[in-house]
């Protein structure tokens, strides 16, 4: 596979605070590479160091064959970009903010069939100042698509949505990347680097501290997975002890947790078939990604 | 090229959509003169060479205009173009910083002769406003003026650190300035060491220049290098004070 992006061993201090300290990765061309820290790990920071806003002070970034540093305008030709933090005048419309934003690039795709997919149409008139945060996520989007780049950066995309908002904006991701286009997605969300990310590096004070694909990160875990269920009362779950790959099995009234390995719900609902039983509420919990960090850091994302 | 006439096109649209701005930039000199000149009359009077109140005043009601705009409406653009992150989103395309800055000054440069043509209009109207031969002149004299306070507003925008500050500070130096220049009263109604404090400002630099172009048709060559010599101090400092973010 094609990388499109190589970043070795990057550092940038600000005032002589490090804010990157030592990061390498590589993106593979059409995937969905996620990058993910708590706030102030050195994501938008490497992010836009990749980009060529910011001037590395030592390592090596290579983006589609380009140094963006001394080639910052044809890379800018080539690849879009939503920063965090960034805006637009309150007064602008839409239609004006993607008529200006195409006059500069030098080639890019009509913006009105662009507003049509994301759903700007309607709003092609509105100010800026007017759009719901949605909506301006969309329209940053649309900006970041005008000049059919073939590599995406988005930086907190979702930050500051609404969760219906936030999975919209997982499907206009995918669609991105159905596109053929490699996106490079930077969040502090665990849940959405879950759900669209194919390779994921966790960033942390400057370094990189895992990088693999979000299955395989929950998977070196060797977490135990836990199926939840309740049965009706008189049940004995002693009697699924025995099952394969169980652990542990815990009994509160008719609340039952079992712990184990393998494909621990199969072997359970088989048992609890034999026994003649329906579980009610049945459910799956698995380590995710969360579990992951706090494995890596002793703590959680959010602090 | 083509990023730079649709940025300043943008510019100026987005200038007119803001009626705050629009008020001091293009309402006030007039409604200043309006009000002086029924105080006032433009009756010509031997004392003033032939001419009236309001013909005298327009030099200053060009300063007005163009210090209001050097001193307000670039420095609160600016720092809140930065502050909100849209100079940000510009940096982050292939443009590069010249457009950006550029279309800034023409948008503010046509603001400035659209504030420049109500004036006249509204002089020529209201008070038969006299225009002593047609000096032409008063044009590079006044884009002179226009750079130099442009780039001082430049300054102030780098150097603030926000929107607020911006327009608190322009104000605070922009309206003692307006006032001794020259540029809203006449000089000559003040005390002297009023008029001695007035000749160390850059505003009473702009009037003279354009009063000795608009009545004489002389440059004051004194004024023309004060005027320079503040449009080379800003450029070279607003160089290392801009900020993008």
């Amino acid at each position: 596979m094609t990388q499109v992006i190589e970043v070795r061993n990057l550092h940038k201090a600000y005032d002589g605070v490090t804010a990157v300290d030592d990061v390498s990765f590589n993106v593979d061309e059409g995937e969905i590479f996620g990058i993910i820290g708590p706030n102030g790990a050195g994501k938008t920071t490497t992010i836009e160091s990749v980009i060529g806003l910011r001037k590395p002070d030592g390592g090596s970034v290579s983006v589609l064959g380009l140094d963006p540093q001394t080639e910052a305008r044809k890379l800018g030709n080539r690849i879009g970009t939503q920063l965090q933090e960034a805006a637009l005048p309150e007064r602008m419309k839409v239609w004006e903010a993607l008529d200006l934003y195409a006059s500069f690039y030098e080639k890019t795709v009509p913006w009105e069939p662009l507003v049509e997919q994301w759903g700007l149409a309607e709003k092609r008139n509105t100010q800026f100042g007017g759009l719901s945060g949605g909506q301006k996520q969309r329209l940053f989007i649309s900006l970041a698509l005008l000049n059919d780049p073939q590599i995406v950066f988005l930086d907190e995309l979702t930050t500051g949505l609404d969760p219906q908002a936030r999975r919209a904006t997982w499907d206009l991701i995918r669609a991105i990347r159905e596109q053929g286009k490699t996106v490079v997605l930077i969040t502090h969300f665990m849940d959405e680097v879950e759900a669209l990310a194919d390779r994921v590096a966790v960033i942390d004070h400057g370094r990189v501290i895992a990088l693999d694909t979000p299955d395989n990160l929950i998977a070196s875990l060797n977490g135990e997975t836990q199926v939840l269920f309740s049965v009706p009362n008189g049940f004995e779950a002693e009697r699924l002890e025995k099952v394969s790959g169980v652990t542990a099995v815990h009994q509160h009234n008719q609340h039952i947790t079992i712990s184990g390995n393998g494909p621990l719900l199969a072997n359970v609902a088989a048992a609890l078939a034999q026994h003649n039983i329906a579980p009610a509420d049945l459910r799956v919990q698995q380590a995710n990604l969360e579990d992951v960090f706090l494995a890596l850091t002793g703590r959680t994302i959010r602090n | 090229m083509k990023s730079f006439l649709k940025l300043t096109y943008m510019e100026l649209k987005l200038q007119l959509r803001e009626p705050v701005a629009l008020f001091f930039t293009l309402a006030f000199p007039v409604m200043v003169m309006v009000l002086f000149g029924f105080i006032f009359g433009n009756e010509a009077e031997e004392l003033l060479g032939g001419y009236g109140q309001v013909d005298l005043s327009v030099p200053g009601y060009i300063g007005m205009v163009v210090g209001t705009i050097g001193m307000l409406s670039i420095p609160t653009t600016l720092a809140n173009y930065r502050e909100l992150g849209i100079l940000r989103r510009l940096r982050a395309t292939p443009l590069g910083s010249s457009p950006v800055l550029w279309s800034q000054v023409a948008a503010q440069v046509l603001m400035t002769a659209a504030g420049i043509i109500l004036l006249f209009i509204a002089g020529l109207a209201i008070f038969d406003l006299r225009i002593p031969n047609g000096n032409l002149a008063i044009v590079p004299a006044i884009l002179l003026s226009a750079f130099s306070f442009f780039a001082v507003g430049f300054v102030l925008a780098g150097v603030m650190p926000s929107a607020r500050t911006a327009q608190a500070v322009g104000m605070a130096i922009f309206y003692p300035m307006l006032f001794l220049s020259g540029a809203a009263m006449p000089r000559y109604i003040m005390p002297d060491f009023v008029q001695q404090i007035a000749g160390l400002l850059p505003l009473t630099h702009v009037v003279i220049l354009i009063e000795d172009l608009w009545l004489k048709g002389t440059w004051n060559l004194t004024s023309v290098a004060v005027v320079a010599v503040v449009l080379i101090l800003g450029l070279v400092i607003s160089r290392f004070t801009f900020r993008w973010e």
